[in-house]
């Protein structure tokens, strides 16, 4: 009988939470949604600068299912720059005799996808001269490289902004729960004073713990690390206060950690998937658009950029720049948000 | 009336979406006094001390405190505010609790390192300094909570139940600073449901679901009512007796 008064009183909780109810219906559906559309993607087709091929090998390329922008011989700059811009996984060249295969290397699954594929070809081209086998190069990267070079830059931005969200989300949640905020309100301290010192207080210790872990990756995992080590950790540091923002905001619409929790799915989760763990090339053309929302896709760039293709400044600025932007835009929301608790 | 109240309500209602939590309430409490403010829980009690701590506005009406308008940010420096939850940060000692308070209003050097052994002794903690408040039992919390709110020595203190979960001895000698307190000018409201409390202040306002049904010292309130004590009186108008 008591175990009977303890199930109902917990369906009734859940009852009265509607919310949790619904999160716990529609959230692991939404998921596997999500995952139906990174996983069930087409196959994907590898985009290749053909310069100087002849025709009917072109053909056969795109026969195999290969996405092939032909140059000429004069135009093989144009196609290396393509390349270097990410806008080609590889440039075959036939002008000196063998075939030449340069690779952008930073994505193993596609330099995997591009070498498949060109094998085919060629021994459906010419099964007798199996024996020519095309010079491989890679711009970024080599044979050598593991998938987790790949992803852990993204990774490395994953695990942070996870974790400062949670924590900060929190624990201005338990400042809210706890009373502490209607004293700080009780006192002379400004609203956005409140936001500022969270944001600093917080972006001290989230400086420690960006720090650390880009640190463990690159030198204790031994992530690749081609660019500096200072871009790795500003961008780390970003991230962080994005989250660090946005984790607080979002505590103003959780009534308790529990709620907290809840926002995992809605808003770290979607992340993941657009963060370039995936592909995105195999996602639907229109959904690829919500990735220009979330704030890991710009630091996961970033990362990826720094740590495999050596990337300076002039190729992660912007990514810095809309970071930025991210965190202000969320302070200053939480700045508005901390109204409904004072007006002044 | 006198134009000179430390805290002045005039007409004030609050609404919360279509729910009216205090009615037209029109209230002054002159310097150097203890007002009590006694209701049945719900009664609206803290949606009014809110108001004249600054945290909130009313819907119509005007509060004013030290013919200030409120709520104003530069005045919460001259209100000392103790709401019902004991607002502590547990892990931090009570040393940091309190440092951190007295950074907030200004308090630094050696006024705020005096301030705090004030307090701290004024409320019988000086000993337990050093421990995390989450350690600390509930009446020493709330003990630990009332210091944090003298420590700027603000002119008026508002008290959300200072004496829940106090012992009796404690209590008496909480209650004997606060008389001390208002003796040197302090304008002193507390919400109470203790009626030996009740009867220590100056005068009392009895608040019922949002209204202010009577006011008066605590002497006239019993005459009004045939009462021997607070007690009966808060009974009557709380609405028992009618």
């Amino acid at each position: 009988m008591r175990i009977r008064a303890v199930v109902i009183r917990i369906l009734r909780q859940f009852f009265h939470d509607k919310r949790t109810l619904a999160m716990m219906l529609v959230a692991p559906m939404l998921i596997l949604y999500m995952m139906s559309l990174v996983f069930n993607g087409d196959t994907y087709a590898p985009k290749l600068g053909a310069v100087a091929v002849p025709a009917p090998l072109v053909q056969k390329l795109e026969q195999q299912g290969a996405e092939v922008t032909t140059y000429s011989a004069a135009q093989a700059d144009e196609a290396r720059q393509q390349l270097s811009d990410v806008k080609l996984d590889a440039v075959i060249r036939f002008d000196a005799g063998a075939p030449q295969v340069e690779l952008e290397g930073s994505d193993p699954s596609k330099s995997k996808a591009v070498l498949f594929l060109l094998q085919k070809t060629l021994q459906s081209a010419a099964p007798t001269a199996a024996g020519i086998q095309p010079a491989i190069s890679y711009l970024h990267g080599s044979e050598d490289m593991a998938a987790f070079d790949n992803f852990g830059p993204v990774l490395i931005g994953f695990f942070v902004f996870f974790f400062v969200f949670l924590l900060s989300g929190v624990s201005f949640l338990r400042e809210r729960t706890g009373g502490t905020l209607e004293r700080l309100l009780a006192t002379p301290l400004r609203r956005w004073e409140i936001v500022v010192g969270y944001i600093l207080g917080f972006g001290i210790f989230t400086l420690l713990q960006a720090a650390l872990i880009a640190w463990f990756a690159t030198g204790a995992l031994g992530l690749m690390l081609v660019g500096s080590f200072w871009y790795v950790l500003l961008i780390t540091i970003l991230l962080a206060l994005t989250a660090l923002s946005l984790g607080t905001l979002i505590s103003a619409f959780a009534n308790n950690e529990f709620q907290m929790i809840q926002f995992i799915p809605l808003v770290i989760v979607p992340q993941i998937f657009f963060s370039g763990l995936f592909n995105m090339d195999t996602m639907s053309v229109y959904l690829r658009w919500l990735g220009v929302i979330m704030p890991l896709s710009y630091g996961a760039d970033a990362l990826r950029n720094v740590m495999i293709r050596g990337a300076g400044w002039e190729r992660i600025w912007l990514d810095v720049v809309v970071l930025a932007g991210f965190s202000l835009v969320f302070m200053l929301l939480n700045v508005v948000a901390l109204r409904k608790h004072r007006k002044i | 009336m006198t134009q000179t109240a430390s805290i002045d309500i005039r007409n004030v209602s609050k609404q919360f979406g279509s729910k009216v939590v205090l009615h037209d309430i029109t209230l002054q409490v002159e310097p150097a006094q203890i007002y009590g403010l006694l209701g049945p829980s719900g009664s609206g009690k803290t949606t009014l001390v809110r108001m004249i701590a600054g945290i909130d506005e009313p819907t119509s009406g005007t509060v004013h405190v030290l013919e200030q308008r409120m709520p104003q940010l530069a005045m919460l420096t001259k209100i000392g505010y103790m709401a019902q939850s004991d607002a502590l940060y547990g892990e931090l000692t009570a040393l940091e609790n309190l440092e951190f308070f007295a950074a907030l209003f200004g308090l630094s050097g050696s006024r705020r390192k005096r301030r705090i052994e004030e307090v701290m002794s004024l409320v019988n903690l000086t000993d337990h300094l050093k421990k995390p408040a989450a350690s600390y039992s509930g009446g020493m919390k709330r003990r630990l909570s009332l210091a944090i709110s003298l420590l700027h020595e603000p002119s008026v203190l508002i008290l959300d139940e200072p004496t829940v979960g106090i012992d009796p001895v404690l209590r008496k000698a909480i209650w004997a600073e606060l008389m001390q307190l208002c003796a040197r000018g302090t304008t002193i409201l507390v919400t109470t449901h203790v009626m030996d409390e009740a009867d220590k202040c100056h005068r009392l306002g009895m608040i019922r679901d949002g209204r202010l049904t009577a006011t008066g010292t605590p002497e006239e309130l019993k005459r009004a009512t045939g009462s021997a004590t607070i007690e009966e009186a808060f009974l009557y108008y709380g609405g028992v007796g009618q």
